[in-house]
């Protein structure tokens, strides 16, 4: 393994020096971020080559106008919340689903059948399915409305919070970072959507694509390709990650999201309002989606007094250059998302990286 | 064992202090815990012990579930005490035992885990000589949560303490990481996995003390429990104000619970123990410190897995990794795993 490490590191060194300037690639997934952390992988890489943690950790990425709709449902008595747990502590304006759950209708659920049941075990409350994350998880939730309507569960709906990862890079590469000179594609997204679907990055923006897994190996050698790449002043859509990713991805995966829903443009923290990137409910299903149910709008929500998360969400800033991070906002007292989730890129650097220290 | 034949659940009368509390006493405890000095039943233990230095710790359990691949609350509670004794560097004597028992309670299992109390005890060489036992009503206590309290003879000659740790020293861990938490939590109720998972729930005191008696380099001990490695290790560094340096490639860690730690997302270095210690050894000493623990079954994995190294700035926990990079290991801010022990 040290071998294959070593020469990885190579690439990456021969591309520095080829290149001349600093190289910024950016990793667009939490796991990404997180074992790139837990391995020191930083600290294994030459200096011109920087890492950027993107927008790639479902519950950073959540809006906080989202989440101001999740507090608000939490707050009817004829609601119960059934969220993923890792949404539970995310801030909103004056409170956290953890602070309601005290009040008993917040639940945590382990997958989407558990909210499903939920609701069948619960005919006097509405079920409110808090439904977020990337491709990954989105055709989990199409099935339990497609299930829901097929078994007449009507106290059952979803707050949809999916996204899509495309438009985010997308987004990305038009207005806020244009530094960035390659991408780490996801593993998980792609064993859904298949590597194919990163082909009009590489086509339209010409930045190099590599999807890679989360061993520490994979993700030195998905460098490394870039690098590679880069050094040779070309860009290439390829996957390494080939034990589970194919190009077409899961077409039975895709195919049921399809049926589900429909791409809108939808709002994220720190990139604002991105075109087709988030997943809707489609008409038939109208009536199993909470915006519909209670008459909401989502509009977008203002981020906590000196929260820079949406700057660290875009690569433009490091977590330690927010004034509150590792001061005013811990993994103990978040202030922010990306500090909350441990997919985040704040937690990830507090955990890993070390609170930064004079010198 | 004669029962109480009229009760197959513990009533709040049991804990009344009236004629169910005796026969729960007498009929459940006492037969299971049998010694001389329990079954005076005096309101208080009278002990023999000939030393002037003992040392005195206190410990509750309320794991959930009660019981788990590789133990129970029972045994827990026996060798979680006598592990905070043994690492202090004594040899434990005497233990304490107070059950809190929820109304609706079932005798069997109360039966099971007086069993597994008196077993464990008995490994670990103490005696049960005090004890108390209270119900409260349904909802007021989640099945049984016991507290254990104990005293350990100080070992002759053995001193240990953070100032004595010195730059240089080698860590010394005696098995594998994360057994016990990761078992916890794969036995969850909300959580239930298939797995080959054990706890490594045993009480240490027969190891630690041998490596004292036969060894002069141990600086200190502790054992790793709530918070793992990384909270055992951080304590340390703090304390001492020294810098630990450790590889991750000479950490012992069992494949599945890596993989299950992985799956959920865990840090195996955060994940609690139940019958590991650490030892912070002079270099010299190392050696035979290892071929001790190697040669004792709670101590076959045992490895040198980093050393105490001079801080550059402040006190903090590295590892390098498997790659070759490093990274710092934070203390664990302890959330992840409630009610682990």
């Amino acid at each position: 393994m040290l071998e294959r490490i070593q020469k990885a590191q190579n690439l990456c060194e021969a591309a520095c020096k080829q290149l001349g300037r600093q190289i910024n690639i950016m990793e667009v997934c939490g796991t990404h971020t997180v074992s790139i952390f837990r391995n020191g992988i930083r600290s294994t890489l030459p200096k011109g080559l920087k890492l950027l943690s993107g927008p790639g950790c479902p519950v950073c990425v959540t809006d906080q106008g989202y989440i101001d709709i999740v507090l608000q449902l939490a707050d009817r008595d004829d609601c119960l919340i059934a969220t993923y747990g890792d949404m539970i502590r995310v801030p909103g304006k004056n409170s956290s689903l953890e602070k309601k759950q005290a009040k008993t209708n917040v639940k945590v659920v382990l997958s989407s059948e558990d909210a499903l049941q939920l609701a069948k075990d619960n005919p006097e409350k509405t079920v409110v399915f808090v439904a977020v994350g990337f491709e990954t998880t989105a055709p989990a939730t199409a099935v339990v409305v497609k299930e829901a309507a097929e078994q007449g569960v009507d106290n059952f709906c979803i707050l949809s919070g999916h996204k899509l990862v495309v438009p985010a890079m997308r987004a990305l590469l038009s207005a806020k970072n244009d530094k960035i000179d390659a991408f780490l594609c996801p593993g998980h997204v792609s064993v859904i959507i298949g590597y194919g679907a990163f082909a009009e990055i590489v086509e339209d923006f010409g930045r190099p694509c590599v999807v890679a897994g989360f061993e520490p190996l994979q993700i030195m050698e998905g460098l490394g390709e870039i690098c590679r790449q880069l050094a040779a002043g070309k860009a290439e859509l390829k996957s390494i990650y080939n034990a589970v990713v194919t190009e077409r991805g899961n077409i039975a995966a895709q195919e049921i999201v399809a049926e589900c829903f429909e791409a809108v443009d939808g709002y994220w923290r720190g990139l604002g309002k991105i075109a087709k990137s988030t997943l809707k409910l489609k008409d038939k299903y109208s009536r199993f989606d909470a915006l519909t149910r209670f008459n909401l709008t989502e509009t977008p929500g203002e981020e906590r007094t000196g929260c820079r998360c949406g700057e660290v969400l875009c690569g433009l800033i490091e977590p330690p250059e927010c004034g509150l991070f590792g001061q005013n906002c811990t993994p103990q007292e978040p202030i922010g998302p990306c500090m909350v989730s441990s997919e985040g890129a704040c937690a990830a650097w507090f955990k890993y990286g070390g609170i930064r220290t004079s010198g | 064992m004669k029962k109480t034949s009229k009760h197959d659940r513990i009533l709040l009368a049991h804990g009344g202090g009236g004629q169910l509390t005796d026969d729960l006493i007498r009929h459940y405890i006492l037969p299971s815990l049998n010694n001389e000095v329990l079954a005076e039943l005096g309101d208080s233990a009278k002990l023999n012990v000939d030393s002037n230095s003992l040392c005195f710790t206190t410990d509750s359990y309320v794991v959930k579930p009660l019981f788990f691949n590789g133990g129970d609350i029972g045994k827990l509670a026996v060798c979680g005490t006598v592990n905070d004794l043994a690492v202090a560097g004594s040899k434990p004597v005497a233990l304490s035992l107070s059950l809190i028992i929820e109304d609706g309670f079932e005798f069997k299992l109360l039966e099971k885990i007086l069993v597994s109390i008196s077993k464990a005890a008995r490994q670990n060489n103490v005696s049960i000589v005090t004890g108390d036992t209270k119900t409260v009503e349904a909802g007021a206590a989640d099945k049984i949560f016991i507290n254990t309290s104990g005293i350990g003879v100080k070992l002759n000659g053995v001193e240990m303490g953070f100032e004595r740790i010195a730059v240089g020293d080698k860590i010394i861990i005696n098995g594998t990481i994360g057994d016990h938490g990761m078992t916890i939590i794969s036995q969850r109720e909300d959580i239930k996995f298939q797995s080959q998972l054990q706890s490594d729930c045993a009480g240490l005191a027969g190891l630690t003390c041998e490596l004292l008696e036969n060894t002069n380099g141990i600086k200190f001990m502790r054992d790793p429990t709530r918070g793992g490695l990384a909270a055992t290790l951080n304590e340390i560094s703090r304390s001492s104000g020294l810098s630990i340096e450790i590889r991750q490639a000479d950490i012992p860690v069992n494949p599945t619970v890596q993989a299950a730690a992985d799956m959920l997302g865990f840090d195996v270095l955060t994940i609690a123990n139940e019958g590991k210690f650490i030892a912070i050894v002079s270099p010299e000493s190392a050696e035979d410190c290892l071929r001790i623990c190697k040669n004792h079954p709670l101590g076959k994995e045992a490895r040198i897995i980093g050393e105490v190294c001079q801080s550059r700035d402040v006190p903090v926990v590295e590892m390098i990794t498997q790659i070759g990079g490093k990274r710092i290991v934070q203390m664990p801010y302890g959330r992840e795993l409630p009610r682990i022990c």
